[in-house]
């Protein structure tokens, strides 16, 4: 929950379905107004919101592509108008454009990695200057398990996502003395939209024998999101049912 | 943007700014160094954002990184307010 006497929201990119929705329900339920963003499935961001509200918590759809000129700027100028200060930012947001590295075109290589990387890029640096100043901020980037790891099809996913995490290493050390952290997760096969056609031999690779839940990543962030995660930052939680261990 | 901007508001608010991130009050002056008021790149950054939120003036990293003096900045402030 947000440390007593801050003013602040949460920003969850990518939020109207899947592991996004789950993560802004989370830190609703922890008591942070959240902005719920979304890109083109508005609907799924007004239930996400609706839900919310519901439950006595406070959100408001915030829509915009992340990879736009300006998008940081419009998102988060809407949420201070509103909430506050965005203290915990998370970088959800995330497509896949897959094919084997030869085939691979120039737009869907440009596409994966401005979403995936660059846009968390720009949220990430228009997120630091308020965070610095009120000396407390949680930075949770959503990264994946390829990236560290192979996936033959996914060059350009996995590039951005191992980024993601390089990326999330060094702004942490950058901010680590002003109360900031920056985090990964690392979710494995997760039932989601960007999951579905992923076949079913898959499980075979998997310790636990099932696919995760986006509740399951969400518990993760809510942790990382926490007054109580201060002293962790610069680490990737890896959450995948024991498939990379 | 205020009206008026004077080299003594400018070295006030840098002054207070780097108190602010950490600095001593008693050792800041315009001609401390950084290094001597143990003011890292990271605060310089902060600074930064308190003289945007004041003057409208943008440094960015470029502008700073090879500034060695408090009162450095305050002329590179100064010389760039309208």
């Amino acid at each position: 929950m947000p440390p007593e006497g801050t003013h602040g929201c949460a920003l969850v990119t990518g939020a109207a379905g899947g592991i996004g929705a789950a993560i802004t329900r989370v830190l609703a339920a922890e008591g942070w107004p959240v902005g719920v963003n979304y890109r083109s499935d508005s609907d799924g961001a007004e239930r996400v919101a609706a839900e919310i509200h519901g439950d006595g918590g406070r959100a408001v759809v915030v829509a915009g592509d992340v990879r736009a000129d300006g998008a940081a700027d419009a998102l988060f100028d809407a949420l201070e108008e509103r909430f506050g200060p965005v203290l915990v930012l998370v970088n959800n947001a995330g497509v896949r454009a897959d094919g084997l590295s030869p085939q691979l075109r120039d737009d869907q290589w440009a596409r994966v990695i401005d979403t995936n990387l660059s846009a968390a890029f720009r949220t990430t640096r228009r997120a630091l200057a308020p965070m610095l100043k009120a000396r407390f901020g949680r930075i949770v980037n959503v990264a994946s398990v390829v990236g560290p790891r192979a996936n033959a099809g996914q060059s350009n996913y996995a590039a951005s996502k191992a980024g993601l995490i390089g990326f999330t290493k060094t702004v942490a050390v950058e901010v680590a003395r002003r109360g900031v952290t920056v985090n990964a997760v690392a979710p494995g096969f997760v039932e989601t939209k960007l999951t579905r056609d992923v076949g079913n031999g898959v499980v075979d690779a998997i310790p636990a024998r099932r696919v995760g839940t986006p509740e399951e990543v969400a518990a993760c962030v809510r942790f990382l999101a926490s007054d109580q995660a201060s002293y962790v930052t610069g680490t990737t939680l890896t959450v995948d049912g024991g498939m990379s261990a | 943007m205020e009206a008026g901007v004077t080299t003594d508001r400018v070295e006030q608010v840098i002054f207070d700014g780097l108190v602010e991130v950490g600095a001593d009050r008693d050792a800041v002056s315009r001609d401390a160094s950084f290094e001597d008021l143990d003011v890292d790149s990271l605060d310089l950054v902060e600074v930064s954002q308190i003289v945007e939120d004041e003057f409208g003036v943008e440094l960015e990293g470029d502008d700073i990184k090879d500034l060695k003096t408090v009162g450095e900045v305050i002329d590179l402030v100064v010389a760039r307010s309208p």
